[in-house]
């Protein structure tokens, strides 16, 4: 049986799509069979982040009215055969989606991947319900920032009474945090919320903090999951929430500030 | 930055956030939890009242309150002046006010 994992958050722009294509592109490095599934309907990016905007032909929307198959619409990764990304219609409006097409269409899904992350849209509105609605974990992103908390909290609420989880009665959806542009510098300056902060705001389990990263810009301009590069603080932090997610024990990173020896000091180095 | 602005400086903002944040989360946590069932009580609550006295819809409150371990229903009932002076003695006057507790939460 497939994992379902909801990348959701409420706000927009706190990094969902950034996560899910990390994500999934880690489980799939890890050697499980995965598939990452955009849900924004008519405002879709998953494709450009994961790079793969050219070879879209059909859509999440297209499989649902029969108007293609599961496997036309699915595009196979070039960088890792185990994951496909399934797009979501960029000309169709968000009403599209209904719960039934969606339901059998994540049940085809559950026979061939071990784990399908659900990139959610923004908002509270059809998109992202229906993106959470069948879910078994949730990842909720959020920025050390008033408003994403809030709506975190928001997203929270939602999972743990619309959930089919919640519907049926069954053991709750499994939520997770994932702070991300988070800056250890601000924090210790008394300017931006703490880790412990979100946490002690929304009481979650944190899966990962990924830091305020340049390397997030360069990953997405070029179409390429941020985890791939393997230098960068981002990458790294999202290979961790990777290997958390699968029940390893790692260490939590990138919460204090890096102390810049007096070498790199005098040469730049980062 | 001159010494005295140091001295002078407020509160870092990130607590302030903090503040602000725990009491919001609280307060729409729980007027979430309420919303399902509040309205409907206080129309039925109002419909058995009115059987007995002559009072709108204004007149009832119906309030759900929580603390740590301890959830509140509150119902206060104001009785329109000249009705109160006819039936009701004089200490119970203008208002009627009920209080359920309940310990322990949902």
């Amino acid at each position: 049986m497939a994992r379902i994992i909801v990348v959701t958050s409420g706000k927009g722009g706190v990094g969902k799509t950034t996560t899910s294509s990390s994500i999934a592109m880690g489980l799939a490095q890890k050697g499980f069979k995965t598939v990452v599934i955009d849900f924004d309907v008519g405002l879709r990016n998953l494709d450009l982040v994961m790079g793969c905007e050219r070879r879209v032909v059909y859509d999440f929307i297209n499989v649902i009215n029969g108007e293609s198959t599961l496997n036309q619409a699915l595009i196979r990764d070039k960088r890792c055969n185990l994951l496909s990304i399934l797009p979501a219609s960029q000309t169709r409006d968000k009403d599209a989606l209904t719960k039934e097409g969606v339901g059998k269409i994540l049940k085809e899904l559950s026979k061939e991947f071990k784990y399908i992350i659900c990139d959610s849209p923004a908002g509270i509105e059809q998109g992202a319900f229906f993106a959470m609605y069948f879910a078994d974990d949730a990842l909720v992103v959020c920025n050390p920032e008033v408003s994403s908390v809030r709506d975190a909290d928001r997203m929270l609420g939602i999972l743990s009474s619309k959930s089919l989880r919640a519907e049926k009665v069954r053991e709750p959806v499994k939520e997770y945090l994932v702070l991300s542009r988070y800056s250890p510098e601000r924090v210790e300056t008394g300017e931006m919320l703490s880790v412990d902060d979100v946490q002690e705001i929304l009481s979650l389990p944190l899966l990962g903090v990924i830091p305020e990263s340049s390397a997030i810009l360069n990953a997405s301009n070029s179409g390429t999951p941020v985890i791939l590069d393997e230098e960068s603080n981002a990458g790294q932090a999202y290979s961790d929430i990777v290997a958390r997610y699968l029940g390893e024990d790692r260490p939590q990173r990138f919460i204090k500030k890096q102390k810049i020896g007096f070498l790199s000091k005098l040469f730049g180095g980062r | 930055m001159s010494l005295l602005d140091y001295f002078k400086r407020s509160k870092p903002s990130a607590s302030i956030a903090r503040e602000r944040l725990q009491i919001l989360v609280a307060h729409e946590r729980a007027s979430i939890t309420q919303a399902a069932y509040l309205p409907q009580l206080k129309q039925e609550l109002l419909a058995v009242i009115q059987k007995y006295f002559n009072v709108n819809e204004e007149s009832v409150s119906v309030n759900l309150e929580q603390d740590d371990n301890n959830e509140i229903l509150e119902l206060n009932v104001v009785f329109p002046d000249e009705e109160a002076n006819k039936n009701q003695p004089e200490e119970r006057k203008g208002k009627y006010n009920a209080r359920v507790n309940r310990t322990g939460r949902r």
